[in-house]
């Protein structure tokens, strides 16, 4: 059976050459498709491999901002230290500063520390404590005056090096050049740690909190510049959305094609490609400086990228609205539907899906964007207040999460370049939930022709 | 104004013409695409426009309800009555035009919705119902005109772009006659259409001409034969010929009309 099905029961056919043999021609074009399928193989995996280099560093630098390491120590809140006149007086305990309250601090330190073996100098202890630790204690004093003549257990932040120690980016060798730390302190917080009073926790304080001063990156948190942020995409949505929409529909629909339309659509397609400083210094002269809006602040911010997303919005729009195809504009016509009929009855609803990934794609965009931001002044140092309402969130200096990274890239301590990676992966997960949900309106609002 | 139009009415009382076309002219930006066409055609009857492609019979169909002013490039000049009234006049809406003069294109094109949606669209936007029982009678009226009831009544919130061709372009006729007009255009209605879903739209237009004044442009010489009464044969934007079907095919003036209906030139 098999014998008689290969082999050709007349050998060669008479006329022309074999089929079942290639020519050189045949041959040569194989090869080159399949070297062309090779190279497209091997820039999918070059491709793939930056991009998993990528997120691993970012990951790799990053995870450790979200932890950070805390001491536990239990307080004796002297009455004769904090109010010497023993009747709770709000106005006389808050005469007292935080400088006041470091010695209490400092003797929580040495009994805790009592039972073991340091070369650590009683006054020197408490360097493995943030500089925070002070004001802590006092406002939890003012909040709750009782507390004073009480032992309470607080949960201080461990000073940076110590935190640093602990993520293994800090080692002995390196404190030999260190003024605040030395190789004793560390030894010391190796025996904390299996007695478990110092212990490393998940920090929500990076995600939620302010930014603190150089000294202090322990304490710096993202979650201002996070509102900051969110107010001025709350500016962009607005404005951008609506403007843009509105004037795609006008030009794709309404406007008659002559030469003015031509360079209306010629300076978009520019405006586009304009590189986002550009718009940063616009704003910078017409916003700040021209019509005297707030420095630093989420609206200025807002309407800069405003400006910076509508090219992006009107050209996604414009193509969604091109791409509705002309026979149900006629069927709309046809049935004696105006004009404004059959674009919001018709070509609207089936452009919505491309329109609203359009404005989205141009939000994240206008997410990540740092350089107009700079330039108008959005790299606010916010350390102790957030806006404290709608109308400070939008008129109040702020920062913003990439504005804040860079600046925290900039600073001189290590332990914010990690911070500056922590940023970084919220910011991703940020774009990365804009993205999803883009996809889900998406697949949501497509219909079936 | 007025006085014309009452000797208009009078003149063409007996023949009932419904469309008198005089001296039309189209122009896409320098291209003449209709060349002096005068033309009148008569209420209750279905008119063929037969011509090879390029010949304008499209572009003259789209004068009548006014569609070409959505092309920008595209200029009308001469003079179009319906009911003595000159539809170019610029007094006049086009919207209030089209939903007299009704259209059914050449590819089925119901719009993404429902098939109640579908019909009910042109009345509610004319407000031609008052309730929701006026409406859902016009929608089972303008279907059952338009042959589709039995197939489509117990689907109607279905999607209409869920039908079979045959059945789209059914739906997209009982669209047109949904807003109640007294002219119907049709824009080669069965060319996407297979031979068995033709049959049944050439019945459904003739049954139309009890009611309605249709014009029908078709590819097809022997759809024209069978569906219109009269015939216009057009050429190269001219308006070569136009007579009743039967002498049209069987008896045509023109060497030019002769060439095309025996298959010599197109």
């Amino acid at each position: 059976m098999t014998d008689a099905t290969t082999t050709p029961m007349a050998g060669r056919p008479a006329k022309g050459k074999s089929l079942l043999k290639a020519d050189e021609r045949t041959r040569k074009r194989n090869a080159a498709e399949s070297r062309f399928k090779a190279y497209g193989l091997a820039a999918v995996l070059v491709g793939v491999f930056f991009l998993l280099a990528l997120l691993w560093a970012i990951v790799q630098n990053g995870a450790p901002a979200f932890t950070q390491t805390f001491v536990n120590l239990n307080v004796e809140l002297d009455e004769a230290r904090l109010d010497k006149n023993g009747n709770r007086n709000i106005d006389d305990i808050k005469k007292v500063s935080t400088f006041g309250y470091n010695p209490l601090i400092k003797d929580a330190l040495i009994r805790a520390t009592a039972d073991m073996q340091t070369a650590v100098e009683e006054g020197e202890l408490d360097k493995i404590l943030s500089s925070s630790v002070g004001a802590i204690v006092r406002d939890r004093v003012i909040a709750n005056p009782d507390l004073i003549g009480q032992s309470v257990e607080f949960r201080f932040l461990a000073s940076s090096r110590v935190d640093g120690y602990l993520k293994g980016r800090v080692s002995r060798e390196d404190l030999v050049r260190d003024k605040n730390l030395d190789a004793a302190h560390l030894d010391l917080i190796d025996l904390m740690v299996d007695e478990g009073s110092v212990e490393r926790v998940f920090n929500w304080d990076f995600i939620t909190g302010l930014d603190a001063s150089e000294s202090r990156p322990e304490q710096a948190g993202i979650g201002v510049a996070m509102l900051g942020s969110l107010f001025m995409m709350l500016v962009v949505l607005v404005l951008a959305l609506p403007i843009g929409v509105a004037a795609s529909i006008y030009l794709e629909e309404f406007a008659k094609q002559n030469r003015f339309t031509d360079l209306i659509e010629v300076n978009i397609s520019n405006l586009a490609a304009v590189p986002s400083i550009v718009f940063g210094i616009l704003g910078l002269a017409v916003f700040i400086q021209f019509a005297h809006l707030p420095q630093s602040a989420p609206i200025v911010g807002g309407l800069t990228l405003t400006l910076m997303t509508l090219p992006t919005i009107v050209i996604s729009t414009r193509a969604s609205l091109k791409s509705v195809p002309p026979s149900i504009r006629d069927a709309a016509l046809g049935v004696g539907a105006s004009k404004m009929q059959t674009v919001f009855h018709h070509v609207l609803p089936l452009a919505m899906p491309g329109i609203l990934t359009g404005t989205i794609i141009g939000l994240a965009q206008a997410l990540g964007e740092t350089a107009p931001l700079l330039l108008i002044g959005m790299v606010g140092y916010i350390a102790t207040n957030y806006p404290d309402g709608v109308a400070s969130g939008f008129l109040d200096p702020n920062s913003a999460m990439p504005a804040q990274i860079y600046e925290w890239a900039k600073r001189a301590d290590p332990a914010y370049y990690e911070r500056a990676w922590g940023g970084i992966i919220i910011l991703l997960l940020f774009l990365m939930t804009m993205n999803f949900i883009a996809i889900i309106l998406r697949r949501r609002f497509e219909r079936r022709w | 104004m007025e006085d014309m139009y009452h000797m208009d009415r009078a003149m063409n009382g007996l023949q009932d013409i419904k469309i008198k076309a005089t001296d039309v002219n189209v122009y896409y930006g320098d291209m003449h695409a209709i060349k002096d066409v005068s033309v009148e055609i008569e209420d209750k009857t279905v008119t063929a426009f037969i011509g090879p492609s390029g010949c304008g019979k499209s572009t003259f169909l789209r004068c009548i309800n006014r569609m070409n002013d959505t092309i920008d490039i595209c200029r009308v000049i001469g003079d179009i009555r319906i009911d003595g009234e000159d539809i170019y006049d610029p007094k006049v809406d086009p919207v209030q035009l089209r939903a007299k003069v009704g259209m059914v294109f050449q590819k089925p094109n119901p719009f993404p919705k429902s098939i109640y949606d579908n019909v009910a669209y042109g009345p509610k936007i004319h407000g031609l119902a008052r309730n929701k029982a006026e409406l859902d009678e016009i929608v089972e009226s303008s279907l059952r005109k338009a042959a589709l009831w039995n197939e489509a009544k117990d689907r109607l919130d279905s999607p209409g772009t869920g039908l079979s061709g045959g059945q789209q372009q059914r739906l997209c006729i009982a669209r047109a006659i949904a807003t109640a007009p007294e002219i119907l255009l049709m824009d080669e209605p069965c060319s996407a259409l297979d031979p068995i879903a033709t049959a049944q739209v050439e019945e459904l237009i003739d049954e139309l001409r009890q009611s309605y004044s249709v014009v029908i442009v078709t590819h097809s010489m022997q759809q024209a034969a069978r569906v219109s009464q009269k015939t216009a044969f057009f050429h190269l934007g001219n308006l070569v010929e136009f007579d009743d079907t039967d002498k049209i095919f069987t008896n045509p003036q023109d060497p030019r009309t002769e060439s095309y209906i025996s298959g010599r030139i197109g």
